[in-house]
């Protein structure tokens, strides 16, 4: 095998040969070292060549993260990005565990993201369906935790004030959610599409027909969430955003009376508002008049 | 060879021929100095008594496949058996972990709680035991998939429309290195970025996705340009398991009487610098275990005509 790999080499090293003509024979063991040695030194450029290459194609990955301009909305007690990226073993276990799939794991075009779990609030949100934030729970790494370990940052506006309370388990013995710090922060972003500022009511399926989504409904199963658009709407006043958010005084219908005497009404988002994006995903105009921002702190 | 040089070669060491050569060998060596006709007619006879069989690769096959669809089933089905993927999962709860995955999120994170320690440690242990290679061509999905397209590079070799280039073994543990660096200096895990082995885990348990264009790219070049180039020359999993699995009890062994020599399994090989002890005149015992980066794959030992490799357990095997 050797052989053979040798005067390949040799063939490949006498290009000037005229066409037709039989490359030298080498047959004698003084004439094969230069040639050997001529094979090994292709050996170790191409070893370099490809070397360079195959990082030089995983550092692309790079492109994507320091280009990106927003982060994603991260699952539930998400490390800050930075940590959030170097700490995820990109397992999907958090994907697994979601009752209403919220979780998604994120394609190679978001270069180091790759395998990183995200959530599309629009499409769909975390419900806390599952009542425990059992994502946290599923992380093997530390990547979604309860409580950070105290060497990781702690940025202001993050961290809840108190335990927020979830609405499905408001008559349990323990109605609260284990969840310490908020993973965004929602904000009513087109004002002038809101329905409830138009004093517009709302009815029918929220987000049509064709919407995959599911929320829990306590009304219709506690442990069941349904499809959005197999339990429509019947309001005077839009006010989904706040009936539907699942956490208690994350957000309310504020209501003022204008100059003419005639009332207005917006939804307003309080302290308390975690950043799961029920309310993005159930406004039902286009697009969303409230949204949330990933990994936005609380500002008053 | 000694066991260090052994692990050496896993390196990217080129093999040496032994020093010292125990009687019994040099005997055995010095009888097959026979005429050449005598020597064929040996050779022969083994041929003519062999079994062709497929046993082992089909028993790996089995398991490699049924590793990875109980991943895919445990989501989908919700069997719960095994849920995760190849970098981290839990099999009936129980933490498990891929050793270069825990390194590398160790490494970037640079902190390590309780549940990745265990499921670390769990894995370490099991793979230790079982040879630590042996997650490469029992487990790892891309393994069978270069296993598949190696056949057609081989076959377009054989018809002369592409040549295999070989590059130093020594890149994959310069890969290792620059891969390590990379996590602690950037903070990111950057190898899991290209491993096709995470990659393919998560499309086979979460769906298709764009990332499975890079493996494909990597197939492509492997069919055309260089055989099996990947697991050989760059996958720093596999050095990974190799130096956890370096003193692994579950080897594939090599008996110098029964070898003719005729480099059969050296061509099946995946790791044929681990298999140098069968040229003739290398082996300098009656029985080599052979190195820490063979995969256990037990492609050798099916193709052996003559049972000179077998699968061992050290110590075990001797009381069976």
């Amino acid at each position: 095998m050797n052989d053979k790999r040798e005067t390949e080499a040799a063939s490949e090293a006498a290009p000037l040969s005229p066409a037709g003509e039989a490359a030298p024979v080498v047959n004698n063991r003084r004439a094969r070292a230069p040639v050997r040695k001529q094979a090994n030194r292709r050996k170790f450029i191409r070893s370099a060549v490809m070397i360079g290459g195959v990082l030089g194609l995983a550092m692309l990955g790079y492109i994507p993260v320091a280009s990106a301009r927003k982060s994603r909305l991260r699952p539930p007690g998400a490390l800050e990005e930075r940590d959030f990226l170097s700490s995820c073993i990109k397992c999907g276990q958090c994907v697994q565990v979601c009752p209403v799939a919220a979780i998604k794991l994120d394609d190679i075009d978001q270069g180091f993201g790759v395998g990183v779990p995200y959530i599309d609030a629009r499409e769909q949100a975390c419900d806390f369906s599952c009542d425990a934030v059992q994502c946290i729970l599923a992380c093997p790494t530390g990547s979604l935790t309860y409580t950070k370990p105290p060497a990781l940052e702690i940025r202001a506006g993050m961290p809840l004030a108190q335990a927020p309370v979830l609405k499905a388990k408001e008559n349990d013995p323990e109605p609260t959610l284990n969840l310490s710090e908020r993973i965004g922060v929602a904000r009513l972003a087109h004002p002038e599409s809101c329905l409830a500022v138009q004093g517009k009511g709302f009815s029918g399926q929220a987000r049509g027909a064709g919407f995959r989504g599911h929320l829990r409904y306590v009304a219709v199963d506690r442990w069941k969430p349904v499809p959005v658009r197999d339990h429509p709407y019947q309001r005077d006043l839009c006010d989904l955003c706040v009936t539907e958010c699942p956490i208690r005084d994350a957000i309310h219908m504020k209501e003022t009376i204008a100059a003419d005497g005639s009332k207005q009404y917006r939804p307003e988002v309080l302290e308390q508002c975690v950043g799961c994006g029920v309310c993005e995903m159930i406004c039902p105009v286009e697009p969303a008049a409230i949204v949330v921002d990933q990994r936005q702190p609380w500002s008053a | 060879m000694s066991h260090l040089e052994r692990i050496r070669v896993m390196f990217g060491a080129a093999p040496e021929k032994p020093a010292v050569v125990t009687p019994e060998a040099k005997q055995v060596h010095s009888l097959k100095r026979m005429t050449k006709a005598d020597f064929e007619a040996i050779k022969q006879h083994a041929r003519d008594h062999e079994l062709v069989t497929h046993k082992w690769r089909n028993r790996r096959w089995a398991v490699l496949i049924l590793a990875n669809l109980l991943f895919t089933f445990s989501f989908w089905l919700d069997i719960q058996v095994l849920e995760g993927a190849l970098t981290a999962s839990r099999f009936v709860g129980f933490h498990l972990i891929d050793l270069n995955s825990a390194l590398q999120v160790m490494l970037a994170h640079k902190h390590i709680i309780v549940n990745l320690f265990i499921g670390t440690a769990t894995v370490f242990v099991l793979w230790a035991v079982l040879g630590g290679r042996s997650f490469c061509s029992w487990v790892c999905p891309y393994h069978l998939l270069a296993e598949w397209f190696e056949w057609l590079h081989l076959k377009l070799v054989s018809k002369k429309l592409v040549s295999d280039h070989e590059f130093h073994r020594g890149t994959r543990t310069v890969f290792w290195v620059v891969f390590a660096l990379l996590a602690v200096v950037s903070g990111y895990t950057v190898f899991e970025t290209i491993s096709p082995t995470g990659i393919l885990s998560r499309a086979l348990i979460y769906g298709p996705s764009l990332a499975l264009g890079w493996v494909l790219l990597l197939l492509v070049f492997e069919v055309v340009y260089s055989r099996r180039a990947w697991c050989r020359y760059v996958c720093p999993i596999g050095l990974t398991y190799g130096i956890v699995g370096a003193v692994s009890p579950v080897r594939v062994e090599y008996r110098l009487d029964k070898c003719f020599h005729e480099g059969d399994c050296r061509k099946v090989c995946l790791v044929p610098h681990v298999l140098d002890v069968v040229i003739k005149g290398r082996a300098a015992e009656m029985t080599t275990p052979i190195g820490p980066d063979c995969t256990r794959c037990g492609l050798c030992v099916d193709v052996c005509p003559s049972g000179a490799l077998v699968f061992d357990v050290k110590g075990l095997s001797k009381l069976l």
